[in-house]
């Protein structure tokens, strides 16, 4: 059924599939990115394992920040051109946190980066870590 | 002898705050060296109590023990308990306002979280006299 080889983008990859505009991380753009998760539940982004993948969310609050950092997100994206506050880049600049921002709706943006081999955090992070 | 402890207070409703005790503990975890994944359950731990306190608790305090074979982290808040523990635990439940929802929280995935990820809970509530969290996590040789 997997006819789209699986790979692992980097940061500036997700940047240009997702023609972001990026207000933190210029510096890591060759960051790798293991997988990626789509979410506007901040509750449920500390249920699963997260760790080492890109979050894409339609929310656009501090929270977001300091939730990804707890579970150990590597790069935030902003989806339908959401720009964050100052409040928002300087939280994440402050973690070491990259920040972007795509016109891609999630479902479009999940789409761009899947087709590209990017995949779901449950393929990608081996089982030993798994929540318990 | 404890080798370290540190507390830290939470004001109810600060939002603007809310997390940041959390964060510091994640930060004092990875500079002391535990295992990635020791961090990892231990901060979503601090961080879905501390909104607890933040949403529903009304003020209260963290208190991180670090022992050379556990960590435990003691949580107090001040606010109105939970009327039923048992009912707080299950997945899915919650008293959450519409206002928190929308900030991405009140799931009802909380407690049971913090459950799935410590090595031993005590949850101590009564009505009107807040609730005291022990959680404790056991350091083992990486």
């Amino acid at each position: 059924m997997n006819e789209i080889e699986t790979k692992d983008l980097s940061l500036n990859d997700v940047k240009h599939l997702l023609r972001a505009q990026i207000y933190v991380g210029e510096g890591k753009l060759d960051m790798p990115i293991k997988a990626g998760t789509a979410s506007d539940l901040m509750s449920d982004m500390l249920t699963g394992q997260n760790s080492d993948a890109v979050l894409l969310t339609g929310l656009c609050n501090v929270q977001v920040i300091r939730t990804s950092v707890i579970a150990g997100v590597v790069a935030v994206v902003l989806v339908r051109g959401k720009q964050p506050t100052q409040e928002i880049i300087t939280q994440a600049r402050e973690h070491g946190l990259p920040l972007l921002s795509t016109p891609f709706t999630m479902f479009t943006s999940c789409g761009r980066l899947f087709s590209k081999g990017l995949r779901g955090v449950e393929e990608k992070v081996p089982a030993a870590t798994h929540a318990r | 002898m404890p080798a370290l402890t540190k507390t830290f207070f939470i004001k109810a409703r600060d939002f603007a705050k809310a997390g940041e005790s959390s964060l510091q503990i994640q930060s004092i975890l990875k500079s002391i060296g535990f295992t990635s994944d020791l961090i990892r359950r231990i901060s979503i731990c601090a961080y879905e109590a501390e909104m607890n306190v933040v949403m529903h608790g009304g003020n209260g305090e963290l208190l991180l023990t670090v022992n050379p074979e556990d960590i435990v982290l003691d949580v107090n808040d001040d606010g109105p308990g939970i009327e039923d523990v048992e009912l707080a635990l299950r997945e899915g439940y919650s008293t959450a306002t519409p206002e928190y929802r929308e900030m991405g929280f009140g799931a009802g995935m909380g407690l049971p979280n913090i459950k799935k990820n410590t090595d031993s809970l005590e949850i101590d509530s009564h009505n009107g006299r807040g609730v005291h969290l022990k959680m404790s996590f056991k350091v083992e040789d990486s």
